[in-house]
């Protein structure tokens, strides 16, 4: 088909910046109203309580469809073929498992972060000293990695210079999280989520006019162009225990990070998280089967050259396809969406992170629960604005290193560090402080030194020769081991006050009495 | 609304509340698991299963990702009816029989 196609993207188009402001101005006014109600903690970390299941199965879906996996997936889709779609269902897979593990207990033991049900019967600040860093580890590096793909992806779209589109980013999230809190970051995801599969659900349509409908005729034609092996499993899964170690990092990472938990805070009860698990779940996998058709009908009407010759890693391939089938206007749009899905992911990256620093770390350690509210606000505001410039600062520091493995690392230390302590303090009465600080403890370092060790640092990045640890995720090792710690540690130094609350924590946790 | 050792839910209903909370939670947990890694291991020992052709080219690999898919929409869909269902009418009679200083 059209091979020679000419493209507009990296030119700033009408369409693209008449979409884009019309997304800032609606969202900043929907920040404006929010910051008139943003007063108390509890609007500020939890939106009030007020968010219904529909909204929060959106705004879920919404800070975990990054334009990573929108473009990134869509990307691989149209290179490889069906070994996208194998890494796309990898990403789904750990919302059943929030869903059946851990969305109620969390939602009835905690009060603003998955530090509070860890630390529910323990000592409260080794315990929130250690899941703060586990906490803050998982942000930073899932915040390095969108803000550095961020940068890149707009000087793409839009031919803004890296640094400009770094700053831009930075500043509106932080007008976002800093006077809108979570009710306005919860809508940004929601009109975000509500306008990435919207496009995605359009493009699809249009790509598949192209076949009559059917979509066997888009699959022959991608086979009969390109072979029948990109219909087949390539080489994705060539070691079988990586591939096992990097399934169990995404399945039990999702459970463990801290902006998709922390929403679990918006609803009012247990019975409102778990509809809303189910409608994020039907919306994520809905979202991946619309990409994996994105990328075959990419792959098929622009061409697999045309894409890699764009970008080699066929970042560009939705946006191509966007302008192929609907040309410049519908690409526009998709190139404002991307953007907006920028955006609304890193804010709320940054009120998670925020909400560790003044939650956790200034109002339960450092004042030891004695603060007021206007001083935690206070202090909540200061970390959102600190935050926020140390993830434009991470974004310049990172300008041009290859930090595709960060998103990998955030998902190992988020198994390792956050899921298990989290799991042991809800379904284990033995769990001591000692085992919980040293199962946050070990699995964190677990995954860190051996991501380092492995192919994806030690290769990729340092440029030695061979890996010291073969696999590319560590999943594997650290999560077994930070179980196995938090066991060891809490037989060791076991702890009485903790064992004779569990009595009342499984109160609250099953029957959501008390429950805030 | 409610003191903190003050009512205590009947322990033994509580108990099987709880237990069978976790086999229902657990069952479903494992059957994620063993989809997703049935999955994983079919890819990394017997990928020519799923090169199988179905018609003219295409072949048994794009569905059974797809059944992954829809398994894991299913499973949270059983998990929801049932929480929604039977346990949450357990819960509120417990706790209405704790509010009413047990039976």
């Amino acid at each position: 088909m059209n091979t020679a196609l000419t493209t507009t993207i990296g030119q700033p188009s009408v369409t693209s910046i008449a979409f884009f402001f019309l997304f800032i101005a609606v969202t900043l006014a929907i920040t404006w109203l929010a910051a008139r109600k943003n007063r108390s903690t509890s609007q500020f970390y939890a939106a009030g309580r007020a968010v219904t299941a529909w909204q929060n199965g959106l705004a879920l879906a919404g800070d975990y469809m990054s334009a990573a996996s929108f473009l990134g997936i869509a990307g691989l889709v149209a290179l490889s073929g069906y070994d996208g779609l194998i890494y796309s269902i990898g990403f789904l897979v750990g919302w059943p498992i929030i869903m059946f593990l851990i969305a109620e207990p969390l939602r009835n033991l905690g009060k603003y972060t998955f530090a509070d049900v860890v630390a529910y019967r323990l000592s409260q600040k080794p315990v929130r000293i250690a899941a703060s860093i586990g906490s803050l580890l998982t942000v930073c590096f899932y915040l390095i990695a969108q803000m550095v793909g961020s940068g890149v992806l707009i000087k793409m779209l839009f031919g803004l210079p890296y640094e400009t589109a770094i700053l831009l980013v930075g500043v509106v999230m932080i007008g976002y999280v800093l006077f809108g809190g979570m009710l306005a970051t919860t809508w940004v995801q929601i009109i975000k989520a509500g306008l990435l599969l919207t496009g995605a659900t359009v493009m699809t349509f249009m790509a598949l006019s192209r076949f009559g409908f059917d979509v066997t005729a888009l699959f022959t034609a991608a086979a009969t162009r390109y072979g029948d092996k990109v219909l087949n499993p390539g080489g994705l899964v060539s070691n079988p225990l990586d591939a096992v170690s990097l399934g169990l990092a995404l399945m039990f990472g999702t459970a463990g990070l801290p902006h998709i938990l922390m929403r679990f805070y918006t609803v009012p009860d247990a019975r409102t998280a778990r509809k809303s698990v189910f409608y994020a779940t039907g919306l994520i996998g809905y979202f991946y089967i619309l990409t994996c058709v994105i990328g075959f009908s990419a792959m098929v009407l622009v061409g697999r050259e045309v894409v890699a010759g764009m970008d080699k890693g066929g970042n560009m391939a939705a946006l191509l396809l966007a302008e192929a089938t609907g040309g410049t206007v519908f690409l526009g749009f998709i190139a404002a969406v991307a953007f907006a899905t920028i955006l609304a992911v890193v804010a709320g990256l940054t009120l998670a992170g925020a909400t560790t620093l003044s939650h956790d770390l200034y109002a339960n350690v450092f004042r030891s629960g004695r603060s007021t509210e206007a001083e935690e606000m206070r202090v909540a505001k200061r970390a959102t604005v600190g935050l926020g410039l140390v993830a434009i600062l991470l974004g310049l520091a990172f300008k041009g290193q290859n930090v595709a493995f960060m998103v990998g690392l955030a998902f190992a230390i988020a198994a390792s560090a956050n899921f298990p302590a989290l799991l042991l303090s809800i379904l284990w009465p033995g769990t001591s402080t000692v085992g919980a600080v040293a199962s946050i403890a070990t699995g964190t370092l677990t995954a860190v030194v051996l991501i380092v060790l492995s192919p994806t640092v030690w290769v990729s990045v340092f440029g030695f020769a061979t890996p010291i640890f073969p696999w590319k995720n560590p999943a594997l090792i650290s999560m077994p081991a930070a179980f196995f710690a938090g066991w060891l540690g809490s037989v060791l130094v076991p702890d009485a006050r903790a064992r004779s609350h569990f009595a009342a924590q499984q109160i609250r946790n099953y029957l959501g009495v008390g429950a805030e | 609304m409610y003191a903190a050792n003050a009512a205590q839910p009947d322990a033994r209903r509580f108990a099987a509340l709880v237990r069978r909370r976790w086999t229902v939670s657990l069952a479903l947990t494992v059957a994620m698991l063993a989809i997703y890694y049935g999955f994983i291991v079919m890819l990394a020992f017997r990928a020519d299963w799923l090169a199988l052709r179905l018609g003219e080219r295409l072949t048994l690999g794009l569905p059974v990702g797809l059944g992954v898919i829809f398994a894991s929409w299913l499973l949270t869909g059983i998990y929801v009816r049932w929480a929604n269902g039977s346990h949450d009418a357990a819960v509120l009679h417990l706790k209405n029989a704790m509010q009413e200083g047990g039976e």
